[in-house]
Order: structure tokens, then sequence, then C-alpha cells
């Protein structure tokens, strides 16, 4: 009797667990359906709960890719988040390959230089970085958008952590074999490195997609935007229009949310391994 | 011995031409990082450093004057800096625990039904989505006749208020989308932390009698302990630089900018509305003056746990 008691208890206690966990799933989507159905409304019936199936419409799509530099701002967003993407990933693994297995003089300062980097805020060096960029003439360029940014303290460290973890005596074996310090590193670590790589690809492009602070400073005219930007800057101006708004909060956000979706085991493991390893 | 000496030696040698060759492929490996290193954080760094005992305004570089700590001391007595410290504190206070708390909530209940998968991706989808965004979904909703207006006076006939142009619901409202924000990202890295802890504790927790709420409190939230300091730094670091919801949710709203002013929104302010360079300097080395701290006070803890 007290087995089946147990039992029974612990099936309530079950369906207990699928309604909370149910209802804070919906907490957590319904902002983004009611969004989505923002954005469907004609302009003037945007603040009705509920409109007729048949009236709605696309045309605020329509509007910002048409009427709006929408498009040009989410191609300036995808050409920035590649290129600092990609440099992140050489600047990164290179560093943190050579600090995990290559023997040089100054190794262990260098190494504790970047970990100590890794606590200072970005926002302290906005103020100079502005000012190099002015005098580099990269305001409102990709190069001021792009090239200050291809470096992840954080990266560096996870990267080393990872080829630490790769045994030695794989390394000895193709050293044996005749294989140089740049062979070890693409041919040997590296297609043994996807794991870190994609974790490393994702976590970088999202951060750079979503970044706000930086390309508000950097891009100063229209063509300039990023997303995030264009996006402020829409929003500041045609907040009346909420079904536009919601469109182009939807132009920047679904995509990411299909990467994600895709590539959800990269995104979790990376950052378990960035919370936990950090 | 004698025959072991030999080949030591050329052992030697060898090496030490090795030991160039791999000097120089390690410099070369890190020699991209080294110079976004020092191009784009540690010169800028000194120069900030140096720029933050300065009158210095970008508009004006020749009037730049070396003036001590004024910036420093004039900062301590700035009404509108006084009270950017305040509400960050006070964002800090209540987001980081509350959103710590919910994450932890959130783990174990998904920890322990199927579809974890689909409830871990839906509870993360709020983390990945652009906090301009995420500024304009709450925008909306917020409104005085907006969703979460209309719901309330559906269900309980209570009129809500107009969230973010109100002195007194702006910044909460700001805390509670904040939550709903990074809630999923903890709830992640506790997910994976769950994953660590041995079945054996919680058969022998069983075995004890204890149940349901006794398990978690007697294994999983102590097992957890290091985790959950973890999450609470990394996520008062997150919440002393707030910027992005704020300086959207504030440049759309009609209330003065005091009311929901944060720290790095006023360094922003000063730095590149009103060009005061020297003193947004001396604000951001505040700023991570307070985040040294943190991070410090989580080594110090997590120090003595491993020791």
């Amino acid at each position: 009797m007290a087995i089946h008691e147990r039992g029974t208890k612990w099936r309530r206690a079950r369906i207990g667990l699928y309604v909370v966990a149910t209802a804070y799933a919906l907490v957590s989507l319904l902002p983004f359906i009611w969004s989505l159905y923002t954005s469907l409304k004609p302009t003037s019936e945007v603040f009705q709960l509920l409109v007729p199936w048949h009236t709605l419409t696309v045309s605020s799509y329509a509007s910002i890719l048409h009427d709006f530099p929408f498009a040009r701002w989410f191609v300036n967003s995808l050409v920035v988040a590649v290129i600092v993407t990609v440099g992140n990933l050489v600047v990164n693994t290179f560093a943190g390959y050579a600090f995990a297995r290559l023997k040089f003089p100054l190794r262990g300062f260098l190494f504790y230089l970047f970990l100590g980097i890794m606590m200072i805020p970005g926002q302290v060096v906005l103020v100079p970085i502005y000012i190099i960029l002015v005098n580099l003439g990269w305001i409102n360029s990709y190069a001021g958008l792009t090239i200050p940014f291809l470096l992840s303290s954080t990266m560096v460290f996870l990267s080393r952590q990872f080829f630490l973890g790769i045994p030695k005596e794989l390394e000895e074996a193709a050293r044996i074999d005749g294989v140089g310090h740049w062979g070890m590193f693409f041919r040997i670590m590296l297609p043994l490195s996807k794991p870190l790589l994609a974790a490393q690809t994702i976590l970088t492009f999202q951060g750079n997609w979503n970044s706000f602070l930086w390309p508000l400073l950097i891009g100063q005219t229209t063509s300039m935007y990023t997303l995030p930007v264009g996006l402020n800057s829409f929003y500041g101006q045609y907040n009346a229009y909420w079904n536009s708004v919601m469109a182009g909060m939807l132009l920047l956000t679904v995509p990411m949310m299909i990467i994600f979706v895709i590539f959800q085991r990269q995104f979790v493991q990376g950052v378990a391994s960035a919370g936990l390893k950090g | 011995m004698a025959v072991s000496v030999q080949p030591s030696r050329v052992w030697r040698y060898r090496w030490r031409r090795s030991d160039v060759d791999q000097a120089l492929a390690g410099y070369l490996f890190i020699l991209p990082a080294l110079v976004e290193l020092f191009v784009f954080l540690l010169g800028p760094i000194v120069y900030a450093f140096v720029v933050s005992f300065k009158h210095f305004s970008y508009l004006d570089p020749l009037d730049a004057h070396f003036i001590g700590l004024t910036n420093y001391i004039h900062l301590f007595q700035d009404p509108v800096f006084l009270r950017a410290l305040w509400n960050t504190t006070v964002y800090a206070l209540v987001v980081v625990p509350v959103q710590t708390a919910l994450a932890l909530f959130l783990a174990v209940v998904v920890n322990r039904i199927r579809g974890k998968t689909v409830f871990r991706v839906i509870y993360y989808l709020p983390s990945i989505t652009s906090t301009v965004g995420v500024a304009v979904i709450f925008g909306f909703l917020f409104q005085p006749n907006g969703l979460l207006n209309r719901l309330l006076f559906l269900t309980l006939h209570i009129q809500g208020p107009d969230y973010f142009n109100s002195p007194v619901f702006a910044l909460p409202a700001i805390m509670v989308v904040a939550i709903w924000t990074t809630a999923g990202q903890f709830m992640i890295i506790y997910l994976a932390a769950l994953q660590d802890i041995p079945t054996e504790l919680y058969e022998a927790a069983a075995i004890d009698g204890a149940q349901g709420w006794q398990t978690l409190l007697s294994v999983t939230v102590p097992m957890l302990k290091r985790t959950t300091f973890l999450v609470m730094v990394l996520g008062m670091i997150g919440a002393f630089q707030v910027f992005d919801l704020v300086y959207v949710i504030s440049g759309n709203s009609s209330l003065p900018q005091q009311d929901t002013m944060t720290v790095v929104l006023d360094l922003f302010e000063k730095g590149f509305r009103t060009m005061q360079m020297g003193y947004a300097s001396a604000m951001g080395f505040v700023l991570f003056a307070i985040i040294l701290l943190l991070t410090l006070i989580q080594q110090l803890f997590l120090g003595r746990e491993d020791s």
C-alpha cells in the first residue's frame, strides 16, 4: 500500500511538473507570438486583442523592406557578424593553441595578462577606442565595426582548456612522423576541435549579431547602422506603427532563433562550458 | 653512466634548435591576439586611465589638462551619477537573486520530465534574442492598453499602469524584462551542473526517507552551491553593466532620464552626448572597481571552497 501511495503521489507530482514547465514555456513564448500576431495586424487594429483572420496582412513587412533601409541594416549586421566571427575563430583559437601546446618565453606572463583583461568591462575603453577610430578614420565604416572586436579573452581561455585536454601522445606520434608546428595545428589539432569551433562560432555570432552599444557609437549614418541600431532608431520615430516595429523586431530576432534551434546542442554546450569553466 | 651522457647531449642540442622553432611558432600563433590586446584593450585602458585624471573633451582637445582626482571626487557629488549608481545597485540586488532562483527552479523542473530538450530550447529563446528586440517587445506588451494590462483587466479587473512612463513602475518593469531575458541562460548552466550530481546521493537520500522538497533542499541545493555562486557573480557583473535595455526603454519614455539612469547609460551620455570624456573615463574605472570587487569576492569564496 505504501508503494502504491508513493506511486500516485509521484504521478501527481509529475503532472504538477509538466503544468509548471508548460506555464513557463508560455511566459517565454507568448511575447514572441504576440509580436508576430501584432506584425500581421493592420496599423489601425494593433491594439485590438483579436482581429478577424482575413484582415491579417504582411504589408508591414513590405513597408519596412521597401520604404525603410531594413534590408541594408540586415546586410550590415550579417557582414559585420560574419567578419567578426571568422576573425575571432582565427585569433582566439591560435592563441589558445599556443598557450596550451607551445613553449615560448613570457608564456605564463602573457597568459595571465589575457586572463586579467577578462575582468575589465568593455565600457572602460569606450572613450579611447572611439578616439582611436576617429583618428584611423574608421568611424562609420565596416573596419570600425569589426577590427576592434576580433579578440575574446574568454574564448582564448576556453580554447586553451580544450587543447590541454587533447592527449600528448597524439602530438608526439605526429612529431615522430615529421609534422611541423603548423601541420600539427592544421592537420592534427584542428580536425579534433570541431566542438570548440562550433561553440565559439555560435556564441561569437550571437553576441555580435545582438551587439548594440558599440555599433550605436560607430555606425553614425543610416547606411552604416546594424539591425539593432536601425530598429532602435525606427522604433524611436515610428512607434505608432507597432505592426512595422514588430516586423523589424522579427527580422532581427528570427534569424538568430533559427540558428539556435538548428544548433541548440552546440549552444547549450558552449554556454555551459563558458559558464562552468569561466 | 658514460653511455647515457652522450645521447642526452645530442638530444639537448637538437632541442635547442627546436626550442627556437617552437618559440617562433608560439609567437606567430599569439601575434594576432597580442596585436588586438595591445591596440584595442591594453593601450586604450592606459589611455583611459590617464584621461580620467584630466579635464578632457573631444570637442576641444587643446583645452585638456590634468586636474588630479577632481573627476573622481566630482562623481561622488554628482546627483545624476549617484542616482545611476543607486538604480543600478537596486536593479542588481533584485534581478540577480530572482533570476538565479528562477533559473534553478526551471532547471530542476525540466530535469525531471520528458521533453527536456524542447523546454530547454523554449526557455533559452529570450536569452538569444537581441536586447533591443526584447525592449521593443515589452515596450508594446507594457503599453497602458497593451496585452498585460488587458489580461489584468479581463482576469482580475485591475487597471494596470503605463509601466515605462511611470516613475514608480519603470525600473521594476525593466527588472522584470531583464529577469525574463536572462533566466534561461542561467538555467542552462544549472542543468549542466545538475548532470554532475552523482545519482548515489539521491539514492542515499531516498533510503534515508527524503522525498521531493527534502531531496531538493538536502541534496540538490547544497551540491549546486558552487554553481549558484558562479551564476550570482556572473549575474552581478552583467547587471552592473546594463545598458541596451535601459537605453532603448528610457529613450522612448517621457520620464526624466534620471528615473531609469544606470551607470553605463550615464557613462555613455557623459562621454558622447556632453563630451565630458575625462569624466566618463573616471566613471568607467569606478565601474571596473565594482566589478573587480565582485570578481575578487568570487575568487575568495571559490578558492576557499577548493582548498
